[in-house]
């Protein structure tokens, strides 16, 4: 062969759309904020609605992140994910009834330790549940959609009933902690002093998540394992094994969710988590399967969305995120945030 | 053929679907040199890889790597047996950074320092393009990284599917000066290749596959000195090449 001139790369410096393209998910955020500010014109009213769709966000952000990070990385459409939303609600429930002392106690650390403690019982047992849900439902179907779907629809029809031979028929009413009960003022807008919390907790996780997918090894396999399964096994990584890990990671976030969408309803049913599915598919579909900034993005999209038109149009607040979800699907057939998948 | 080889198939057969794609496949890679897998398109090349990496499994026959027979071990076993593979649609992940797919690649801890400067030294692109996502590098620097994730921690074998495919003629020569640097550090290599011109460059061994066997097996300088052998195994023509 014939030597030839070595070719000299350079970095070509984005146009300003190339730069402006991946924010354009987190403005449709802003613009969705501005135009509520335009339709419901009274700043406190505005202030506390975004609050609080914000905080809804959240919870939706916490339900649905391990449902895309399931599809995302094993292809599974997990219709099940719902039972451990309701089973995450139950155990805890239980849990912070258990723990009276600490969340009748005026002290608001006790009471934010009785919330901790609860959310951390429901992820625990979630987890459980999760590995064995995948060990005896989802196993079997890996690599077929139709009986994925059949399955885990069966899977979360028992899950509902074992909740019921469990804890009862009957819906459970309960109390918030003390502390975190009524609302608090913020820059004149009232905002419940549990959504604070859960922000908070949103937050965090979202962080938390960001951070594991961004700066550990198991992070950048499971980014990997979302675009080309295969290769990360060629690469030399056992996928089967990560796969169990970000099922039952799933299970405990729905868990996580559920505990929290529990407290915040005061009343809890084994159907809850069920109910809670149409808003999470919408969620993760907008956001793009797979992603959890999408999915991040995607749950303030709904939260604040159903806050507004249902303070607007009560009527159509569903509506409006079935709405919302058939225009982004039409800028994005593939979500806010796209995964890309190996062909 | 002279030194005992590291990567043995013996009557190798899959099926893909309905249809019978590799028909017994007999080939041996030797340590230490670079086999060329060659052949008509369909002709089983890419099979044959996939066969031995485990994504698709053989219903007939062996596969030992080593010495160890690999044939039913699960893909991830088999890549941490030793072998580095380069599938034909070079398996770069995306939305990851060149550093991210590096570091991905390092399986047995973070990337030595001394070998990735090497590989630097034989991709400056990947270092000028370190911190960008992948899915924005050009074809050619898409392969590069491709061969260099690969390249990242010593292999005994490397199984790499067509590295010149679509690619500019100075590209070839940096991939070509690649591969023999990997052979000089001991590794062997099963190259599957079209340019008949990188082959016979590269080749120390050939091996020829038609309709899913291997139909003919030699010293690469056999193949290329008789063109009459290459125009009735693969239909070349290298008159004036």
């Amino acid at each position: 062969m014939t030597a030839a001139p070595e070719p000299t790369p350079t970095i070509v410096r984005p146009t300003s759309s190339e730069q402006i393209a991946p924010y354009t998910p987190l403005a449709l955020v802003v613009l969705l904020i501005c135009v509520g500010y335009l339709a419901i014109g009274i700043p406190s009213s505005w202030l506390t609605l975004t609050l609080s769709g914000l905080a809804m966000g959240m919870m939706y952000f916490i339900m649905a992140t391990g449902l895309t990070l399931v599809f995302g990385l094993m292809d599974v459409i997990n219709f099940g994910h719902g039972a451990f939303i309701s089973l995450g609600a139950f155990v805890g429930v239980t849990v912070l009834l258990e723990l009276g002392v600490f969340s009748e106690s005026p002290t608001l650390w006790l009471n934010i330790a009785a919330v901790l403690l609860s959310i951390a019982a429901a992820m625990a047992v979630c987890s459980i549940a999760g590995w064995g849900f995948e060990r005896l439902v989802v196993r079997p179907v890996y690599g077929s959609h139709l009986n994925q779907i059949l399955v885990t629809m069966g899977g979360l029809i028992i899950a509902e009933q074992l909740i019921i031979v469990f804890w009862g028929p009957e819906e459970i009413y309960f109390t918030r902690p003390e502390m975190l009960k009524g609302s608090a003022d913020l820059f004149g807008a009232t905002i419940e002093k549990f959504r604070l919390l859960v922000v908070s907790l949103g937050l965090g996780m979202f962080a938390m998540m960001r951070w594991i997918l961004r700066q550990t090894k198991i992070g950048l396999i499971v980014r990997a394992g979302v675009e080309d399964r295969e290769m990360v096994m060629a690469l030399g990584y056992r996928l089967r094994l990560v796969f169990i890990g970000v099922f039952i990671a799933g299970s405990a976030l729905a868990g996580f969710g559920g505990a929290i969408w529990g407290m915040y309803q005061e009343v809890i049913t084994a159907h809850m988590g069920n109910q809670a599915m149409v808003l999470v598919f919408i969620v993760v579909i907008i956001g793009g399967l797979g992603s959890v900034e999408g999915c991040f993005l995607g749950a303030l999209m709904v939260g604040l969305m159903q806050n507004y038109v249902g303070f607007l149009a009560p009527k159509f607040a569903l509506l409006s995120n079935i709405g919302l979800m058939v225009a982004i699907l039409i800028w994005r057939p593939m979500g806010m945030i796209p995964v890309v998948k190996a062909k | 053929m002279s030194s005992e080889p590291i990567l043995e198939l013996v009557g190798v057969s899959t099926d893909i679907g309905q249809y019978h794609i590799l028909r017994g496949v007999d080939l041996n890679v030797p340590a230490n040199t670079v086999t060329m897998l060659l052949g008509r398109n369909g002709a089983g090349k890419t099979t044959t890889l996939r066969s031995i990496m485990g994504h698709w499994r053989c219903h007939e026959g062996r596969i030992f790597f080593d010495g160890v027979d690999i044939t039913k071990m699960p893909t991830a076993e088999i890549a941490r047996a030793g072998i580095g593979y380069v599938p034909e649609h070079m398996g770069i992940f995306s939305d990851l950074t060149v550093e991210e797919n590096m570091r991905l690649a390092a399986i047995q801890g973070p990337i030595d320092s001394a070998r990735l400067d090497w590989i630097f030294g034989v991709f400056p692109a990947l270092k000028t393009f370190w911190r960008s996502a992948a899915g924005t590098l050009s074809g050619g620097q898409k392969q590069m990284l491709s061969i260099a994730r690969a390249m990242i921690e010593e292999r005994k074998l490397y199984l790499i599917d067509e590295p010149t495919k679509g690619l500019a003629p100075a590209i070839v020569t940096t991939m070509a000066r690649a591969l023999n640097d990997l052979k000089r550090q001991g590794a062997a290599i099963l190259l599957v290749e079209q340019n008949f011109a990188v082959a016979q460059a590269l080749g120390d061994y050939s091996d020829v596959m038609d309709d899913g066997r291997i139909v003919w097996s030699g010293a690469m300088s056999r193949l290329s000195e008789n063109a009459e052998l290459q125009q009735k195994l693969m239909g070349l023509s290298l008159a004036g090449s």
